[in-house]
């Protein structure tokens, strides 16, 4: 289950990473100003669309992942680990959400 | 001990994914707080952040190259194409740095 997640949020996250990067190169050219960004982002329902999806796969996969590094490198197993592990996706999609409408609403 | 290049790649996807996970939060904060923004722009002219900046973008771009690799390892039936997938996955993540580097 955690495999196929792994995979399937990766899949989404390939196509959002790769969209972000290019966005990211094409906007700081010319430096950047807080006005300048919201102009163009508040109001935009489709980049509040792809940001959200963003957040979402995020929060699939980043604590799916760290999983792999609490058990190999740390030995951390149990409920311990799991509960922060939630906690951790559960700021994350706060977080990030909260940001989305930051930027977008 | 010489190792194999997928060992270096798997320690690249892991050391940048670990550093994307501690990064999310921050960037997550900062865009929640795009009022803000323009004093924390300010701060991000300083030349160790550009640095910062630059080397957590080269990360997503590295952990997305290797990323891609493992997909393709074992979603695809071929196997020979290991190294040319590691080299792939550097180039790219290279492109990525160096377009950034040259736009900031």
């Amino acid at each position: 289950m955690l495999w196929i997640a792994q995979r399937a949020s990766a899949a989404v996250l390939a196509l959002c990473v790769a969209v972000h990067l290019a966005t990211v190169i094409y906007a700081v050219q010319g430096g950047l100003s807080a006005a300048e960004i919201l102009a163009r982002t508040r109001g935009n329902a489709a980049g509040f669309a792809f940001y959200s999806l963003f957040v979402l796969a995020v929060t699939v996969h980043a604590p799916i992942g760290l999983r792999s590094v609490l058990i190999e490198w740390l030995g951390w197993r149990g409920r311990s680990r799991d509960l922060f592990l939630l906690i951790f996706a559960a700021a994350l999609a706060w977080m990030g959400m909260r940001a989305a409408v930051g930027v977008f609403a | 001990m010489k190792k194999e290049s997928s060992y270096w790649v798997f320690m690249v996807h892991r050391v940048s994914g670990i550093a994307l996970a501690a990064f999310l939060p921050l960037h997550f904060w900062v865009l929640g707080n795009a009022l803000q923004l323009d004093s924390f722009l300010a701060w991000t002219e300083q030349p160790l952040v550009k640095l910062g900046e630059w080397a957590i973008v080269l990360a997503l771009a590295a952990h997305l190259g290797g990323g891609l690799r493992v997909l393709a390892l074992e979603f695809l039936p071929w196997r020979d194409w290991q190294k040319g997938l590691a080299a792939a996955a550097a180039a790219l993540a290279l492109a990525v740095g160096l377009a950034l580097a040259l736009a900031l």
